[in-house]
């Protein structure tokens, strides 16, 4: 072939793909306003005004669904749309009088538009059993399960502050779910198995090196070399499994999610911090994980409930303490709350401040 | 039992239900006219019942050159699910900000309606574009289309990761520097590091523009560029007693929550202690309008984030409290490279930035980029006594130190 092949060029420069609005004005924004769920509006010092419509996706989309965003974009923003960081989809426009026609034709085809401020925003997650070999549980499926439950808010109910939810299908955590006002984790439970013939797969040292509790020892098993495992120092991290596909993990017997509170990553009043241990076990229980669902309702009820404004779910476990917020949700405390990897000695209570 | 799948899809039917748009949906419509989506329909049916994955390790599958970008995938049951036996990922450098025109978002379309399963992710969790399926024989062609329209692999595997940056100057008004400017600077200069893995584990940069971090690069970037500034909040006056008439209860929901407590209004005027501003973006949050950061802006460049593998999570640290952040970042990039250089030599395999830092420690781990210490890398200093003192006196070493001088 004649032509040369092109490699290292990069993306294309988003300085094309920006509407004239924006280019007018970048960098002058003066100030934005909500006007209403899912739609603000920013105000250049030029006195320009952006609007954006920001509708929900289920982040795993066709390319059929794609063409008819990029109808949208043409029909309402000459052509212009953008993506959030959090999977949602927004539209750019200049003329307002077309806002109520583009969210008509959003609603039709399924997309609620909503997630702006106080808000329950789109949960950013992973690939679950669509895509990943590491999965303990499903993405896609309990995002869906748990925002059709929690739409409402993502469509404007009132609410204390923002809340952010993520989802990750197991420890190695693609996705912020560590800081997360709550996150569902998906967990193993149960010590890898050991392949016949792991020896042929992987390398017996780097699979040894790769615990972190050193529960891996070299072993021999019908005259091949293999390893075998300490399973009371397995605390299921899966490290093993990533540098070898010979210690599968998944087990549909034991797999489950966990869920965890009140992290953060703005800095508003309160320091980024990460999330915490919640609920230890829920089951797998697709297609729809009625307990899950219910934990994270139940959860943001009591934050919905009981924080003041602007408290982040964090901030508000904070103030009323942990005890309290096992007692207010209902949520049994258990032995796997209590932190025994490294520097678990820091999240000890280390006075007698305590409500009695 | 029948096996699940092949007689339609009950389980995942009932995830069509409901207000929330449907993933299910999405994998039907590209079922329609692509035999991969629709054997993966059943696949996850199937998965659905079992409550298990089928999903195989990624083998090494890429495109020529590179040895990021394609996450190698197949399934475990090749003789049930031909059509997926073969089912890569391809992860594309999206426009910086997630900006896109129709035009552009067709071609990506185009593409992999000729090439893959018609399945995407918009967008994963780095913020590349997913293309979700395909086989092996697919990816050169897939690569040579991509780049005939001026798109791009992104990375994958012990290499620097795909840059993202938070919408910035383009739509926010608290952007203390261009964000997307400098994302993809940073994409176009370390392509080479984008595409070849040559680093012990991955690296990642995220470039949020004020401490709110849209991007949630504290908790995900190991270097984490976040805008910040160090003169006046800007204050209008007007604007606030706007916001108080239009229902802002100022004192209880703004002072009040001021981590510092630097803030005073007395009904009339309200005032800020600058100098103990800790730049939470709180009060300007709350008051858009009546409150702006301050001019003189830069950013904040911290390090080390990353999610539990291998030793336990980690937010960034502080590494720079304050810089400005102007084209063409020469300071910045040659720290990037002598933070590379020294992670390069002494990290272990699989060992991110953040873990090396803590390994060594931060005290050695600056001496060794060439970074002075200063109080702001610290939430306090140490409470442990143990000291490694690196040097001392031996007898007679005073007389020589003075014939130095
Ligand atoms: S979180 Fe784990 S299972 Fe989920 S996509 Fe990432 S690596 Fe795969
Ligand atoms: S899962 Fe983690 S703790 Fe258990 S054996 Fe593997 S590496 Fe060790
Ligand atoms: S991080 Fe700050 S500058 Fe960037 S989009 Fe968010 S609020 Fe705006
Ligand atoms: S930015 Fe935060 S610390 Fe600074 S004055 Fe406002 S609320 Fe206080």
């Amino acid at each position: 072939m004649a032509t040369e092949r092109r490699t290292d060029i990069g993306p294309p420069n988003y300085q094309n793909f920006l509407p004239s609005v924006i280019k007018k004005n970048y960098g002058k924004w003066k100030y934005h306003e909500i006007l209403r769920p899912g739609v603000m509006v920013h105000v250049a010092e030029s006195g320009d005004k952006l609007f954006t419509v920001r509708a929900g996706s289920p982040r795993l989309m066709s390319i059929h669904r794609i063409r008819k965003f990029a109808d949208l974009a043409d029909k309402y923003c000459d052509g212009h749309l953008r993506f959030t960081s959090r999977n949602n989809v927004e539209f750019l426009l200049t003329d307002d009088s077309k806002i109520d026609a583009l969210i008509a034709d959003l609603k039709e085809l399924g997309h609620p538009v909503g997630g702006i401020g106080n808000a329950i925003s789109n949960i950013v997650h992973t690939q679950g059993w669509v895509h990943c070999h590491s999965a303990a549980t499903d993405a896609s499926g309990i995002v869906k399960a748990v925002m059709d439950d929690l739409h409402e808010y993502f469509t404007g109910k009132e609410m204390p502050g923002k809340l952010r939810i993520a989802l990750a299908c197991c420890l190695n955590m693609c996705g912020a779910v560590h800081c997360s006002d709550i996150a569902i984790l998906g967990i193993h439970r149960r010590p890898p198995r050991i392949l016949g013939g792991l020896n042929k797969v992987c390398e017996i040292p780097n699979v040894i090196a790769s615990c972190p509790t050193a529960a891996i020892r070299p072993a021999t098993v019908e005259g091949q070399a293999t390893v075998e495992i300490d399973e009371e120092n397995c605390m299921f991290c899966a490290n093993c499994f990533s540098v070898c596909p010979a210690l599968p993990m998944a087990d549909a017997l034991n797999d489950g999610v966990s869920i965890w509170v009140g992290g953060k990553v703005s800095n508003a009043r309160s320091e980024p911090t990460f999330s915490k241990l919640a609920i230890p076990f829920l089951p797998n229980n697709p297609p729809r994980w009625p307990e899950v669902v219910e934990a994270v309702r139940n959860i943001v009820e009591v934050w919905h409930k009981n924080a003041r404004n602007f408290e982040r779910m964090g901030e508000f476990i904070n103030r009323i303490g942990w005890p309290r917020f096992f007692k207010l949700t209902g949520i049994e405390f258990q032995k796997e709350h209590i932190d025994d990897f490294k520097y678990a000695g820091l999240s000890y209570k280390r006075s007698v401040q305590l409500r009695h | 039992m029948a096996e699940p799948g092949k007689n339609g899809t009950p389980m995942l039917d009932e995830l069509e239900k409901g207000p929330w748009p449907s993933f299910v949906t999405q994998i039907k419509e590209a079922a329609e006219k692509n035999k991969m989506s629709k054997a993966l329909l059943s696949l996850l049916e199937r998965s659905y019942h079992e409550r298990i994955g089928h999903w195989k390790h990624g083998g090494i599958v890429g495109v020529m050159g590179y040895g990021g970008g394609v996450i190698g995938r197949y399934s475990d049951l090749p003789e049930e699910y031909p059509d997926i036996a073969h089912f890569h990922t391809l992860r594309v450098n999206m426009p910086t900000g997630w900006f896109y025109t129709s035009d552009a978002l067709r071609t990506i379309c185009d593409i992999w309606e000729r090439h893959g399963s018609g399945l995407t992710n918009m967008h994963g969790s780095t913020g590349d574009i997913i293309l979700l399926g395909t086989t092996t024989d697919e990816l050169e062609p897939t690569f040579a289309e991509l780049t005939a329209n001026d798109f791009d692999l992104g990375g994958s595997g012990s290499d620097m990761r795909t840059p993202s940056a938070c919408v910035g100057p383009a739509r926010c008004e608290w952007a203390c520097y261009d964000t997307l400017a400098l994302a993809y600077d940073l994409t176009q200069t370390f392509q080479d590091e984008l595409h070849r893995p040559a680093f012990p584990y991955k690296f990642k940069f995220k470039c949020a523009g004020c401490p709110n971090d849209c991007v949630a690069s504290i908790a995900r970037a190991d270097m984490s560029i976040i805008g910040t500034w160090r003169d006046e909040i800007q204050i209008d006056q007007k604007e606030v007693k706007a916001a108080e008439e239009a229902g802002l209860n100022i004192q209880r929901d703004v002072c009040n929550l001021c981590p510092t407590k630097c803030i005073e209004w007395d009904g009339k005027k309200l005032e800020i202690d600058d100098e103990n501003c800790v730049k939470c973006m709180h009060c300007i949050n709350t008051m858009p309008k009546a409150l702006r950061p301050g001019k003189d802006r830069g950013a904040t460049i911290l390090l080390g984030a990353k999610a539990p593998i291998v030793e336990g999570a980690l937010l960034s640290s502080v590494l720079v409290p304050f810089t400005k952040i102007e084209p063409p970042y020469e300071e910045l990039k040659d720290m990037v490279e002598r933070i590379w250089d020294f992670w390069s030599e002494h990290g272990k395999n699989r060992e991110r930035v953040g873990e090396l830092m803590q390994r060594v420690g931060l005290g050695n781990f600056l001496e060794a980029i060439e970074v002075e210490p200063t109080p702001e890398m610290l939430a306090h200093p140490r409470e442990n006594p143990y000291v490694f003192y690196e040097e001392y006196y031996e007898e007679g070493d005073e007389e020589e130190e003075e014939e130095e001088e």
